[in-house]
């Protein structure tokens, strides 16, 4: 640690590379292994490396591969990594057939952030208080990852391995999030608790559900900023399933995700806090997303 | 230590810098150009002091590599004026009395002309949403809200009675 680190300044020196394609950038990434790191908005990796919480020798910018940017819906949504979170917020499949992706991305942080922050970037950097996260859970996304050698498929709910941890091995780089096309009969939402609209969670949840008639034929519950990664609560998801709709059900699927969460107390709010909120928020956003299942238009 | 070429168009004129890969966009604009209306507040992120525009988009200038700038279009406080007439949201903030100490003044007006390109005639709670990121520590959030709201349409704006 540098005697005169600050926020000012990145005091460390580094060399930068900014790829124009992936194959450029897998050359890079395999050159520099561990001395280099991934730059994408930068939003939150230069504050870490103010903080001298890391010091890569490279870095290596995304922002020029131009195929990363791209958003695309077909039978499915394909989002490129690079992609701002403004980008996704307000492109119209999202606000579409993925409620909760909208929601999250609107729920995050401030306007600035939005359009320099990336999607890829937000869930690389692999936060528990991701806001896209439990969004992405909760439809079930898939990470797709390539490297020199090939590219893999890593499903949503393995790709956080810890604070700070990514399912990323060396020289691999997230190109794109694949969300399948919703069932017909969907609908989900996010929700956000923060001390104020600009902060990061203290909790919040992300809800996909199917509606066959009066009853809930699938579902997906995640939670961010209640344990070491964002996850899905298996427990409250299974005491849905087949189930008729309604408050009684919400509020016990809600009870469950309470109890099964695993909060700590810190500086934004502490675990009791955590508990009483995920409750409420989870009972609401089941009922808003069973709400707009039914009403068929706003997924 | 390695230095990097970075060209971008500041301010309408195009300019060049050798600069090292760890130089942030906002200690060239402050000191290698002088133009000290972009202000350091938090280096993290979360006051908005430091926003310019970079390709017409806010963006917090404490948290852009120089380098990442290479061949951008930046704006900053000091690039609004156009011949010597300041923008409408300018003249709004001093027609409201939107300023106390004046050090948000200029990451709130980039970031109000960035609202007001994109819906020129904001409700209050438009303008409070937008501007979430942007923190003025003498709490004069009312005046601010006022003056972004007043400065829309062009037609609007009324000079202050001498």
């Amino acid at each position: 640690m540098y005697m005169n680190t600050n926020t000012r300044i990145i005091a460390p020196e580094f060399d930068f590379a900014q790829p124009k394609s992936l194959d450029e950038g897998f050359a890079l990434m395999d050159e520099h292994g561990a001395d280099a790191r991934l730059i994408a908005g930068g939003t939150d990796l230069l504050v870490q490396m103010k903080m001298e919480r890391i010091s890569p020798a490279w870095v290596i910018s995304l922002a020029r591969i131009d195929e990363l940017r791209a958003i695309t819906a077909g039978k499915g949504l394909s989002l490129g990594a690079m992609a701002s979170i403004k980008e996704v917020s307000v492109a119209a499949p999202v606000k579409a057939g993925y409620a909760a992706l909208a929601e999250a991305c609107n729920a995050y942080s401030t306007v600035s952030i939005m359009l320099m922050g990336t999607i890829g970037g937000n869930i690389c950097n692999a936060s528990p208080a991701a806001d896209t996260a439990p969004a992405l859970l909760a439809f079930d996304a898939v990470a797709v990852v390539k490297s020199a050698r090939g590219s893999r498929r890593v499903a949503m709910a393995d790709f956080f391995a810890g604070p700070g941890k990514s399912a990323l091995k060396p020289g691999e780089i997230l190109t794109a999030i694949e969300l399948p096309e919703p069932a017909a009969g969907s609908g989900s939402a996010f929700l956000k608790i923060s001390r104020v609209v600009a902060d990061i969670s203290q909790v919040c949840v992300g809800v996909s559900l199917v509606r066959d008639g009066d009853r809930i034929t699938d579902c997906r519950i995640a939670l961010g900023s209640v344990a070491p990664t964002p996850i899905r609560i298996a427990g409250a998801e299974a005491a849905l399933g087949g189930q008729k709709g309604g408050d009684a059900v919400f509020d016990k699927a809600a009870e469950i995700a309470a109890r099964d969460i695993k909060p700590i107390s810190d500086a934004r709010a502490s675990e009791s806090y955590r508990r009483h909120a995920a409750r409420i928020i989870v009972r609401d956003a089941l009922k808003t997303a069973w709400q707009r299942a039914a009403e068929g238009a706003a997924k | 230590m390695k230095k990097y070429t970075v060209r971008l168009t500041l301010n309408g004129t195009p300019r060049e810098y050798s600069v090292g890969a760890n130089e942030l966009l906002l200690n060239v604009i402050r000191e290698q150009e002088k133009l000290t209306g972009t202000k350091y507040g938090c280096g993290i992120g979360e006051c908005g002091a430091c926003t310019v525009h970079v390709n017409g988009k806010p963006t917090l200038s404490c948290l852009e590599l120089a380098v990442s700038a290479d061949g951008a279009d930046v704006v900053t406080i000091e690039g609004l004026a156009r011949g010597g007439e300041l923008d409408p949201l300018q003249k709004s903030f001093l027609d409201n009395n939107a300023v106390q100490c004046g050090y948000c003044t200029p990451g709130m007006i980039m970031v109000g002309r960035n609202l007001l390109d994109e819906n020129p005639n904001p409700t209050e709670d438009e303008v409070r949403t937008h501007m979430r990121g942007q923190l003025c520590r003498c709490t004069g959030y009312a005046s601010i809200t006022k003056a972004v709201m007043g400065a829309g349409s062009a037609g609007a704006f009324r000079m202050p009675a001498e």
